[in-house]
């Protein structure tokens, strides 16, 4: 008896296989890469060298955000404000320095400015208790609002003695490889290993779980939150100053409609949006994958109109795929 | 030397007298049902012993200490754990980071401390041996039973080696057979010498695991006696009113 409890409680329910094929993620990760393939063969151009650097590059600016959003949604969150909280940003980024700042100082100014709108929009939320739709979808008109302010609806090209600095930061590459795309891969890496392996990550899970449980359980919710949003909108930031770079303007269009876009690949690669699931190898499958079927469209002659189909559709059945899982499981 | 200790404890939410003047005595290693009807205290009561909020007046003390907690954090320090009726788990952790929530487990690297998830795991483990109960760390808690749950949380509250454990309610929403299980996880913390208050209007479940059953009605400790002198009957009429008090 005691030797069948203890199998019983050492014994394991997945094997590692099993577990993996049971992840939404992993099935958009086989359509990204059947996608390739296909594409592969039906296009001489899709495979070819520039645009793949084209693509790597590209997918970047929604991916880094995603992570960040990935994270509050994994709260059970969600941040409507990272599209004008990027124009923020960057605007902030390219008047420093076309005042004559340092890249230093620009980049400083807009990661302040960026835990400044995210410690706003977190305290409103974790302190006061207000609704985060409703919180950001505040912040979202108001970012926007005051980029406009403070560039007087203009557009900034020139940044100052470091402007040869900041175009090579988001334009240019290493090694081959876009500079974007290390920036992504390394936030990527630091995403995933808070997620997994810190107490800071486990919580951010319990919270999207069972909120009042972990309140109840000892977890500091409230501090937690704040930093989620913090994260949120420092992501918004991060990719501010690296578009920037690469675009070599800014203009205070930069970033509309950005936060759906976000949503949808932190959804596809398996955020919930009821909280408590979510990775950051997820966010970036997500955003692959919409800059693909982007990609593919306008290689394979579509007209670019059918885009919004398309990426509705992959965020209906990447969803739709995990609900019949479940409904399967349940059985 | 009782583990817990109340004298005239009572609480008052302006007007209203919630609790008044209870005194209460519990031992190591002992089982107390505590029972009565919808609002006659008992949650209040369980509140106030797990330091959501201090009494009006009255003291408390615990292993002989005096005690006087304005957070749950403070009570947790002193060896009081609560069961929550809801359980307060997550069902999108496994059952080793639902025991160790808030109490995670570290292995360092110099300055780079990381989640001891095999620690977790194998710790969890030998709770849930201690408890008799089939659950297994890595399992989710959304695709447990009942029983299951109840474990987990139980498993909580040993990890700090608790003097005292507040059950509120936890038969109230499972199957006859999950019943038996969390009755058999009650007796396992009693044998480990902790002292158990199960709040419960479960009269089968009360006669069957405690040890002395206490009664509160309006507020008012109406009895306390041991179960093998008193009777369902008798804890009914106690409940209701058709038994005025037995002292």
């Amino acid at each position: 008896m005691a030797a069948s409890l203890d199998d019983t409680i050492s014994q394991r329910q997945h094997s590692p296989i099993s577990w993996i094929i049971s992840r939404q993620t992993f099935w958009v990760f086989v359509a990204v890469m059947l996608a390739c393939v296909a594409l592969s063969l039906a296009t001489n151009t899709f495979a070819s060298p520039s645009n793949l650097f084209n693509i790597t590059r590209n997918f970047t600016f929604t991916a880094i955000i995603a992570l960040g959003m990935t994270i509050v949604i994994i709260t059970g969150g969600i941040d409507l404000s990272v599209g004008s909280v990027l124009c923020l940003c960057s605007m902030v980024l390219a008047e420093t320095m076309q005042a004559g700042a340092s890249i230093y100082i620009g980049i400083a100014a807009a990661l302040a400015t960026a835990v400044v709108v995210g410690a706003f929009n977190g305290g409103l939320i974790a302190y006061l208790g207000m609704p985060p739709f409703v919180v950001t979808l505040g912040m979202l008109s108001i970012a926007r609002s005051l980029a406009t302010v403070v560039s007087n609806n203009t557009v900034v090209f020139k940044f100052g003695p470091d402007q040869a600095a900041l175009l090579a930061l988001g334009g240019g590459k290493t090694f081959g490889v876009s500079n974007p795309l290390i920036y992504t891969v390394v936030l990527a890496l630091i995403t995933g290993f808070v997620l997994r392996w810190t107490k800071f990550g486990r919580h951010v899970f319990a919270i999207g779980g069972n909120e009042q449980g972990a309140l109840l359980t000892g977890v500091p919710v409230r501090r937690v939150k704040l930093a989620v949003y913090i994260i949120s909108a420092l992501s918004a930031g991060v990719c501010g100053i690296v578009e920037t770079g690469w675009l070599g303007a800014v203009t205070t269009n930069i970033g509309t409609g950005m936060e759906l876009q976000v949503i949808a690949a932190a959804v596809i690669g398996g955020a919930n949006l009821a909280g408590g699931s979510g990775t950051a190898f997820g966010a970036l499958i997500g955003a692959a994958l919409i800059e693909i079927i982007r990609n593919s469209l306008s290689l394979l002659g579509i007209n670019p109109f059918w885009q919004g189909t398309f990426i509705g559709s992959a965020i209906l059945i990447a969803v739709l795929f995990e609900r019949i899982r479940r409904l399967r499981e349940s059985d | 030397m009782p583990v817990l200790e109340l004298n005239n404890i009572s609480k008052h939410f302006g007007a209203i007298q919630a609790i008044n003047e209870v005194s209460l005595t519990i031992e190591p290693g002992e089982v107390v049902g505590l029972m009565g009807d919808n609002g006659a205290g008992k949650s209040t009561l369980v509140k106030i012993i797990a330091g959501n909020y201090p009494p009006s007046h009255g003291s408390m003390r615990i292993a002989g200490e005096p005690a006087s907690f304005h957070k749950p954090i403070e009570a947790r320090q002193r060896g009081v754990e609560i069961v929550y009726q809801d359980l307060a788990l997550c069902g999108n952790l496994t059952a080793a980071a639902n025991v160790y929530l808030s109490r995670e487990l570290h292995k360092g690297f110099g300055v780079l401390k990381i989640l001891d998830y095999a620690g977790m795991y194998r710790r969890a483990g030998e709770l849930f041996k201690e408890l008799k109960s089939e659950t297994r760390p890595r399992d989710l808690v959304e695709k447990m039973s009942g029983g299951q749950r109840q474990a987990v949380a139980i498993a909580r509250t040993m990890l700090s080696e608790a003097k005292i454990v507040l059950m509120d309610e936890p038969t109230a929403a499972i199957s006859v057979r999950q019943v038996a299980e969390v009755l058999h996880l009650i007796r396992t913390l009693r044998d480990r010498g902790v002292a158990v208050i199960l709040i419960s209007h479960r009269m089968p479940d009360v006669f069957t695991v405690a040890d002395r059953v206490v009664v509160l009605r309006r507020g008012v400790k109406v009895a306390d006696r041991p179960i093998a002198e008193s009777s369902p009957e008798e804890v009914t009429g106690l409940i209701t009113g058709a038994i005025d008090r037995i002292h």
